[in-house]
């Protein structure tokens, strides 16, 4: 890892004027995929915001058809959270599937999400719950917000503070991790909401997606059986050592059926 | 640049200065002469750096020094000495849950977590648990049997 | 008395520091004024260097100096050698293209150090590291093992960048006998190429002390005084009198720690020409590039049968990998450990095994748990399972039929070895039971119901280990000795010190050696310190590899252990007042025939450190004794491995329900660290049976360069493990061992792979069979 200028302010307004002010800014949450690639020499910020300091960015409330999820909340204290497990269980599963122990107690949501990682899980859920992604200047809606891969509506120094996920009526998360990097090869988030079915898949493609092929199936009847001759297009999709384009396309469908199996 | 930072490390408090891009691990085995846990990748993924912070199993090698200001930190050094075994070391032992040792404090040290934190220890539940420690000696039997042995003593 | 603990799961003596975080490996030590070093490494496979710009490394902070690969070739270093001359067929000696300590003229794989980086700190030196400005001019890269010979050429004095041609066994008799056979198996394979990926990464410390001119070089080795003897007699770094190796707690090695690398030579060498001590700890992402990998052969096999399926001849063909150099023992891998294997535990009269080995411009391919045995088995237990597919034979059936008989031992192959002994259908039957492998047609009809897919695969595996009679190893081309040395000391008090020149590295010498001495002694193991790794304190040995400690530098120790029970008798007989025939020893105690007088080995020792009442004049004081222990044959452990898989037919997802590991040692002295070897064996045959591969493109970039993309297997991909022993005891050595470090890993994986395909009803599976791979093949043959 380079040297680099280490700041910890105590409010957003500090944070932003820090990464305004640093000539190549970066803002740290939980650090599992910034300090991984600062170590590989990836990345080379002149300055790092540490956000630990500002209060108020963690935890998890309960507000009325929403659950609000503050952008430096660990994985494991979603995973392990009784109002999420029970308001939106799904969620819940998926956090719990991120990474490993380790990991998922240092991870947080926002870090996740502001990365984009085309491999990561909590995209799914965020986009497959049509959630709200507030920032330190707006609200964007998620279907909005995932813009390609490791790229997201962000602007430069804009800070993702929390994220307001709609409770669904139902909801379920089914991966397929890559067997070496426990990232999801292919990771298919379902909800049933009150403005019909949603789909997103994570994994496959260079950015999250949400697939109109199988939501339109879904909403025109939920089974199993209405996903059946779905077949994304392995075009579409990412192939690497462990998943060709084709294999993933698969997946995709298997993993949603099972998503639906689960919500049947 | 440098930066100070004070923490408490089993159950002693330091306070020192470091470069701002010091790790923990860095800090625990280079300042602090804690060599008992180790470095065994450089992608976060083996788990032989893990200690706890504030009570929860990390990997260390992927906290900066600086993020553990206030902190309390466990090593392995800290969990148990010869005299005073912490029931999962005991139980690495008597399962013969190491070969070379290299992973084993990291091992122990998520085991000791995992067994805080889940009500109901099995095999399955050990196997996932410990799915951020590779090991590549043992094939892993003995330390499930090890981790199934001390939650029965850290229960009791 | 104490209780004798032959047999028994003693608990391990060296856990204590270990599982308290007081393990001392090369990277927890530090030296007073040290420096750090960092390797400048090619970005490419295959490229000319031209000049090298230290300038402005040098010129940053913190650096000491900026060695390079040219500065290597002005001091004259000798290449890194090869320890075994393997002749081709023609009779010409393989080709060994210098492989320098760093590059200087040109580069040959991805990662070769090209200069070293010595600064006052770790990132001092790494910063620096990345100014150090080389230009390449890239050449096209050999990657692939099948085209290598077609491919053009890396060296020039080897053509077709073949290194040898190697044959062994009858050509003539086996083309007959296949040409007239009732019915020939043919089958074609890949063995994937591993990385061998011991959790510690390498590391060392080089240390000069100008004012005596000693050099200590601290590091993670099996076989310090390999190391020692190739820095000396062949780079010519130091004289052998002033170079000490210590390789203190060593994490894992599986081979990978055998062999000499350019780093901790570079190091020696930098150290001497600096007078600073230096420190090199590899980041995980180096030693992918250059530890040496493992496996990579691809082979062609027939196996003729008559028509009730008795085996009548076997012939290969396989090209072997070497990679971009020859690395310490990689030449004798594909050979002596690989074709002499090919009988396996089967009375096949006619065998010829043809290997070409070739250069390629990847890292060096040497031995990695097995070495040559997890080949020749994967090929044989493979082809064996297909030729009872094909003839409609269960397949334990055909391997039964075929197997050599306890009355046939010593057995002589047609591939050169002499089995001693053993009893392969007992393993066999044991480990059929172990698995209820009768109950499986009801197992499957129940995944069946399920919608899912179930099989089971065996492997019948032999291996050679403690290898060997050094005679016979030189006469097929062996550079050292493998013979092994061990010292009993016994102190005064009665304790004892225990020096081998075996290297424990997770076997648990300090605990199995302690309890083959102590048992002897009738002393308790907590009274005997096993001493390794460290030049400066024992005899020069030979290291520990190829599943040897026990049985060869365990022999070693009990030669010694009778020396010093001889030498105890004599000195009992004087105090005692008898004749040295009247004098017995068991159980701690030496006791004239027919009286009721004795004496302790306490009190033994004590009269021998303390002469006053002494037979000064026959006997020379004090009781220490050594032995060199030569084997006289190999050893041949043995048995039978069971695997048993689920498959989702949607996904290709296996999991293995059952492994059931059925194995003959011989004599075990610690059953509880002997399960553990199988344990960690197995997993990596399972890990190379479904998820490992080391894969280059094609320009010769890693592209499984981190645990990101390289797939160790991880606690939730392994299954509980069912170990069982059979046993028959070695004929030739003093403690009957056979080894059983390597079993694991060379019987599992065709195991695995005969599930896999059983399962799926396919012909084969290649390994690593991930889920996409049998996925595909479901699809198949569904379709």
């Amino acid at each position: 890892m380079y040297d680099f200028n280490y700041h910890k302010p105590g409010s957003i307004d500090e944070a932003i004027q820090l990464f305004t002010g640093a000539e190549d800014g970066v803002y740290l949450a939980g650090g599992h995929t910034l300090l991984p690639s600062m170590k590989q020499r990836l990345a080379s910020p002149t300055d790092v915001i540490d956000l630990a300091g500002i209060g108020g960015l963690s935890g998890i409330e309960d507000v009325d058809a929403v659950l609000e999820i503050g952008a430096l909340t660990a994985h494991d204290e979603v995973a392990t959270s009784s109002v999420v497990q029970s308001e939106i269980p799904a969620l819940a599963e998926l956090a719990s599937l991120i990474g490993d122990a380790q990991v998922r107690n240092r991870g947080t949501i926002g870090g996740s999400v502001s990365n984009s990682d085309p491999a990561a899980d909590y995209p799914a859920g965020v986009l497959g719950l049509g959630a709200e992604i507030v920032t330190n200047k707006r609200s964007i809606a998620a279907d909005d917000f995932f813009t390609a891969m490791f790229e997201t509506a962000l602007e430069e120094g804009e800070l993702l503070t929390k994220i307001k996920f709609p409770k669904p009526e139902a909801a379920a998360y089914v991966k397929f991790p890559n067997p070496a990097s426990r990232y999801a090869t292919v990771g298919v988030f379902i909800a049933r909401t009150g403005s019909g079915v949603r789909v997103a898949i994570t994994g496959a493609a260079p950015s999250v997606f949400r697939s109109t092929d199988m939501e339109a199936a879904l909403n025109g009847e939920f089974s199993v059986e209405a996903l059946e001759g779905i077949t994304l297009d392995a075009g579409e999709m990412n192939s690497d050592l462990h998943a060709t384009a084709e294999y993933r396309a698969h997946l995709c469908t298997v993993m949603a059926k099972r998503a639906v199996r689960k919500l049947l | 640049m440098s930066i100070s930072v004070q923490l408490n490390v089993n159950g002693k408090s330091v306070t020192l200065d470091c470069p701002s891009n010091t790790t923990l691990v860095d800090l625990l085995r280079e300042r602090l002469e804690l060599t008992g846990t180790h470095v065994g990748c450089d992608t976060t993924q083996c788990g032989a750096c893990t200690v706890h912070l504030n009570g929860r199993a990390v990997k260390s090698c992927t906290i900066l020094a600086a993020q553990c200001e206030g902190a309390e930190v466990t090593t392995i050094e800290g969990l148990g000495d010869t005299d005073n075994l912490h029931p999962m070391q005991e139980a690495f032992r008597e399962c013969h849950g190491l070969q070379c040792g290299f992973c084993t404090p990291g091992m122990i040290m998520s085991a000791v977590d995992l067994v805080h934190r889940e009500p109901a220890i099995n095999e399955q539940v050990i196997r996932e648990g410990l799915e951020g420690n590779i090991c590549r000696c043992t094939g892993y039997h003995n330390i499930v049997l090890a981790v199934e042995s001390a939650a029965k003593k850290m229960r009791n | 008395m104490v209780e004798q603990s032959i047999g028994k799961s003693v608990l391990r003596k060296e856990d204590q520091r270990f599982i308290t975080g007081k393990g001392r490996y090369t990277g927890d030590i530090d030296l007073r004024g040290q420096t750090y070093g960092y390797f400048v490494r090619s970005p490419y496979a295959h490229a000319v260097v031209g000049e090298i710009d230290t300038s402005e490394a040098e010129s940053m902070s913190g650096v000491v100096a900026v060695l390079t690969g040219k500065q290597v070739a002005e001091d004259e270093l000798g290449g890194l050698p090869c320890g075994w001359m393997i002749h081709s067929k023609d009779g010409g000696e393989m080709k060994q293209p210098l492989h320098p300590v760093m590059a200087a003229t040109k580069v040959n794989y991805v990662g070769e150090p090209v200069a070293l980086v010595v600064a006052e700190s770790f990132d001092e030196a790494k910063n620096a590291a990345e100014h150090v400005s080389v230009d390449y001019e890239e050449l096209p890269a050999v990657v692939s093992t099948a085209a290598a010979q077609s491919a053009p050429d890396i060296y020039t004095e080897a053509p077709g960048n073949t290194c040898y041609q190697w044959e062994l066994g009858e050509k003539e008799a086996t083309d007959a006998a296949i040409e007239g056979a009732a019915h020939v198996t043919r089958y074609t394979l890949t063995n994937n190429r591993l990385i061998p990926n011991a959790l510690e990464p390498r590391a060392a410390i080089a240390d000069f002390n100008t004012g005596t001119e000693e050099l200590t070089l601290y590091t993670t080795s099996q076989n310090p005084h390999l190391a020692r003897l190739i820095l000396t007699a062949f780079v010519q770094i130091a004289p052998e009198h002033k170079l000490r190796i210590i390789a203190p707690d060593v994490g894992g090695g599986f081979g990978s720690k055998i062999f000499v690398y350019s780093e901790e030579t570079a190091l020696a060498w930098a150290s001497m020409k600096l007078g600073v001590a230096i420190k090199w700890t590899a980041e995980r992402s180096e030693s992918f590039l250059a530890d040496a990998h493992g496996r990579d052969h691809v082979s062609d096999a027939e196996l003729a049968m008559d028509e009730e399926g008795n085996f009548l001849a076997l012939r290969v063909k396989t090209t072997a990998n070497m990679g971009a150099y020859l690395s310490t023992f990689a030449s004798a891998v594909p050979t002596y450990l690989y074709g002499t294997l090919l009988a396996g535990q089967y009375k096949t009269p006619n065998i010829y095994v043809e290997v070409d080995s070739v250069f390629t411009n990847t890292a060096p391919v040497d031995a990695y748990r097995g070495a040559g045995r997890p080949e020749a088995t994967f090929l044989l237990e493979r082809i064996v399972d297909l030729a009872a597919k094909e003839l409609g034979i269960d397949p334990a059936e055909l391997r039964r039929k075929n197997m050599i008989q306890p009355a046939d031992f010593p057995y002589q192959t047609p591939v050169a070895l002499e089995y001693d002994i053993g009893d392969y259908e007992a393993s066999l039957n044991k480990a059929m039971e172990m698995a209820d492998y009768a109950g499986f047609a009801g197992r499957k009809a129940d995944s069946e119901a399920n919608g899912k897919l179930r099989g089971i695969g065996l492997s019948c595996y032999i291996e050679a280990c403690g290898l060997a009679p050094s005679a016979l190893a030189g006469a097929l081309g062996a550079g050292v000795g493998l013979w092994e040395s061990g010292e009993v000391r016994v102190n005064p008090t009665g304790s004892v010190t225990v020096m081998t020149g075996t290297h424990s590295h997770g076997q648990g010498h300090e605990t199995t050696f302690a309890q083959l001495v102590a048992s002897r002694f009738g002393i308790s193991v907590d009274d005997v310190e096993v001493v390794h790794g460290d030049t400066g304190k024992m005899d020069f040995g030979l290291g520990t590899y190829g599943s040897r400690s026990l049985s060869v530098g365990g022999s070693a120790l009990s030669v010694a252990a009778d020396k010093v029970v001889e030498k105890g008798r004599k000195i009992a007989a004087h105090l005692l007042e008898g004749d040295v025939d009247n004098i017995d020893f068991e159980d701690g105690e030496f006791r004239l025939k027919e009286s009721n007088r004795s004496k302790t080995f306490q009190e033994i020792a004590f009269a021998a450190y303390v002469p006053h009442d002494y037979p000064i004049e026959e006997l020379e004081p004090g009781l220490a004794e050594k032995a060199f222990y030569d084997p006289v044959n190999f050893t041949y452990p043995a048995g039978t491995h069971i695997c048993e898989v689920e498959i989702d037919p949607e996904t290709g997802v296996t999991e293995i329900t059952k492994f059931t590991a059925v194995d003959d040692f011989g004599t075990i002295i610690n059953p509880m660290i002997v399960d553990g070897q199988v344990h960690g064996g197995v997993a990596q045959g399972i890990g190379q049976a479904m998820l490992e591969q080391c894969v280059y493109d094609e320009s010769g970039q890693l592209q499984t360069g981190s645990f990101m993309d390289y797939c160790m297997p991880r606690a939730d991909d392994l299954p509980k493990f069912t170990v069982g022993m059979t046993t028959t005891v070695c004929t030739h050595n003093p403690v009957g061992a056979k080894g059983c470090g390597e079993a694991g890993a060379i019987g599992s994986p065709p195991a695995v792979i005969n599930a896999i395909t059983d399962a799926v009803g396919v012909r084969d599976i290649s390994m690593p069979a991930t889920p996409e791979k049998i996925w595909r093949a479901v699809q198949e043959v569904r379709s």
